[in-house]
């Protein structure tokens, strides 16, 4: 079977990822790696050749790659978003939401943690990068935004 | 006051066993305390010096009946007894077992309410005007919009993980009775010159080791993207702010660092892409939130006279109760504040007659005010006399209000780890000091905020006089400043010259507050005295 930290069913890209700054800088790469404090903004003109971002999180504190993942989805990026470094389980039902769709933790997960904080909230307030609808169209099902 | 759909219900049940899991991994080993810290502080749990501390959400300072004696109940059963009401319009208890915060949490879900973003780096629980619904000078209710913009911060999954804790105040009065400026984002409500509804928003304030004033980022934001804005304003901060030193992290260090106008260009360029993002909430959501906020049905007709023939209750009219909308009505201030006492602390007991005062005589609505002290919001003024016996009866009538004794501290260091100095003692000192009450109504307003670290949770950056307590080679040293506010004439108060010991700090107030009676004219307050003559001649008589 699978892995249980990835969401998706195409075949994750092999290749090492390069930095941003090299990734910029030569024309083959399609994968790379944006540290937590690289502006991804940056990557967004070349972004139709990257299958793969690593976003890393140097603490889990740091919660700069949250803003990382949902900029790349907003701008139409459909590829692997990949969260790597000190990621807990506590975190991933967030990181899902921003748009990550595999996780590769410094420190392994209890499977069994993960499945729980999954599915552990029923609904959500807010739209963001998953397909999850707000509370609040939920209230209005008629209704457009604003 | 609103009332949770089963969608909030969902939640905040939801919320109860996620931490029930959380404590469960920590106790059974299967995280450290390192990680499991900013999960309970994210839920209000701190590790205080003697026992664990829980924060209760009160939204924008509204309770009910309900909440109240559910609170008194988890005094009784969880804590010692009595409960601590905080100055960002929240309830704490001071003596929690770790093991027994999920059912603390899982008591309050019974009565909508919960612990939620209400400590740790997250987007805090967001306050308001205290009189808001009542005030005379509102321009519409703040509330609907604190608790639209509630529902939208609570789990952000960008925003859970942020450099540090973001507060948030709406007002919609000229008069600022919430310190929104103080915040890390202020909103007052405004009307342009089209009668449309919008914000002005202030971003960037912050009191700590580092205090700013919030600055005027725009004149008018649309009601329809008011959460886009906000969005713009978070992501700016959470790319850019440092996260090498917890210290430097506050967004109001990143607006000074980058300067007002290129944080504004940044948040401006981030507010029109997410607004491309369609992520704000429809008008009717709105309107579905605001009609939960109607007015009481207020009776016409009633007497605006009140008998003042009892002189104690004429003076307790006179100082604890405000104008509100409605003729006939009065907004009744209750002061936790008596002398030889601990500011905001309440007892089980007196929860419940309050929440018996709100049921019988406001409509089923309560208020907590930043200042620590409680409001019964609609009040017929018929009802005033038998309201002022009994709060004479549980000890609740203290005439106070903005007075001398009337004093904000932090907890310090009787509770606090962060703390360097006691504030509660130097609080009470000054507060018998000033006991006399024709003494304190002779000098009218004016307003002591204690701190006992830099941190200023008690606020003395915005204290007419404020008080700074340091450690000083191992004891406690208080230091003195004047001249702030947290009002509309917002001002960050200023340090006079060397600290004093807890004798000594008492003195120097009373030898400032001599000055100014030596100084005043006519109808002048504390401050404006302060702002006419100058730091100078107040210096002076406190150093001599």
């Amino acid at each position: 079977m699978g892995d249980p930290l990835r969401f998706r069913d195409d075949t994750a890209p092999e290749e090492p990822a390069v930095s941003l700054d090299a990734f910029l800088d030569q024309s083959n790469a399609n994968t790379v790696r944006i540290e937590a404090g690289d502006d991804v903004r940056r990557l967004l003109p070349q972004i139709d050749r990257v299958r793969l971002v690593e976003v890393d999180f140097p603490k889990f504190r740091d919660g700069r790659g949250f803003s990382s993942a949902r900029i790349l989805r907003e701008a139409g990026y459909t590829g692997e978003i990949r969260a790597t470094g000190d990621v807990l389980v506590d975190l991933i039902f967030f990181m899902r939401r921003c748009g990550f769709d595999s996780f590769e933790p410094d420190v392994p997960m209890n499977p069994v943690d993960v499945v729980w904080v999954l599915s552990r909230y029923p609904e959500v307030y807010q739209h963001a990068a998953d397909s999850r609808v707000p509370i609040w169209a939920k209230r209005h099902p008629h209704e457009q935004n604003s | 006051m609103y009332k949770y759909d089963q969608y909030d219900q969902a939640m905040v049940d939801a919320r109860v066993e996620d931490f029930r899991d959380q404590t469960r991994r920590r106790i059974e080993g299967h995280m450290t305390d390192d990680q499991f810290k900013p999960l309970r502080l994210k839920n209000g749990l701190y590790l205080q010096l003697h026992a664990y501390m829980l924060r209760i959400a009160i939204p924008y300072g509204t309770l009910n009946p309900t909440q109240m004696r559910k609170l008194a109940h988890i005094a009784r059963t969880y804590d010692r007894g009595y409960g601590h009401f905080t100055t960002r319009q929240n309830l704490q208890f001071h003596w929690i077992k770790l093991e027994q915060a999920p059912d603390i949490l899982a008591e309050l879900a019974m009565v909508e309410m919960h612990c939620i973003q209400t400590s740790g780096e997250s987007i805090r629980n967001i306050s308001a005007d205290h009189y808001a619904g009542a005030a005379a000078d509102e321009i519409m209710d703040p509330r609907p919009w604190a608790e639209t913009l509630r529902q939208m911060t609570t789990f952000h999954p960008e925003f859970s993980y942020l450099p540090r804790k973001f507060k948030i105040c709406v007002i919609a009065a000229e008069e600022d009775r919430a310190a929104m400026r103080w915040h890390d984002f202020g909103l007052r409500i405004v009307k342009n010159d089209a009668g449309e509804v919008g914000f002005e928003v202030y971003p960037g304030g912050g009191m700590g080791r580092t205090p700013f004033i919030a600055y005027k980022a725009r004149d008018f934001v649309p009601q329809h993207q008011i959460f886009s804005y906000l969005q713009a304003v978070l992501r700016v901060w959470n790319r850019e702010a440092r996260r090498d030193n917890i210290h430097k992290q506050r967004m109001k260090i990143l607006v000074h660092e980058l300067g007002e106008e290129e944080f504004t260009r940044q948040v401006e360029e981030e507010f029109q892409n997410i607004l491309t993002l369609d992520t704000d909430f429809p008008q009717a959501e709105y309107e579905r939130i605001a009609a939960y906020f109607t007015p009481p049905p207020f009776e016409t007709g009633l007497p605006d006279a009140v008998d003042r023939s009892d002189p104690d209750f004429a003076v307790w009219l006179d100082r604890q109760t405000v104008a509100h909308k409605a003729p006939g009505y009065a907004i009744v201030n209750i002061s936790l504040k008596p002398i030889g006492g601990v500011g905001g602390d309440i007892t089980a007991e007196q929860m419940e007659v309050v929440a018996d005062l709100a049921e019988r005589y406001s409509f089923e609505e309560l208020r907590v005010a930043h200042t620590q002290n409680l409001v019964l919001p609609h009040v017929r003024k018929q009802d005033l006399y038998a309201v002022w016996q009994a709060l004479t009866e549980a000890s609740l009538a203290d005439v106070n209000l903005d007075l001398v004794t009337d004093i904000i501290a932090c907890p310090g260091l009787d509770y606090c780890t962060l703390a360097n100095a006691r504030s509660l003692p130097v609080a009470e000192q000054i507060a018998k000091r000033f006991a006399d009450l024709d003494r304190q109504l002779d000098l009218g307003e004016l307003k002591i905020k204690i701190s006992g670290c830099i941190n200023a949770c008690g606020h003395h950056h915005a204290g007419h006089i404020g008080i700074l307590g340091v450690d000083r080679k191992g004891t406690e040293n208080y230091q003195l400043l004047l001249g702030g506010s947290g009002a509309e004439d917002v001002a960050q108060a200023k340090i006079t010259g060397p600290g004093f010991d807890e004798a000594g700090i008492v003195d120097a107030v009373e030898r400032a507050i001599e000055r100014y009676r030596e100084l005043r004219e006519p109808g002048e307050r504390f401050i404006d005295t302060y702002r006419r003559v100058g730091f100078d001649s107040f210096k002076e008589a406190i150093y001599g």
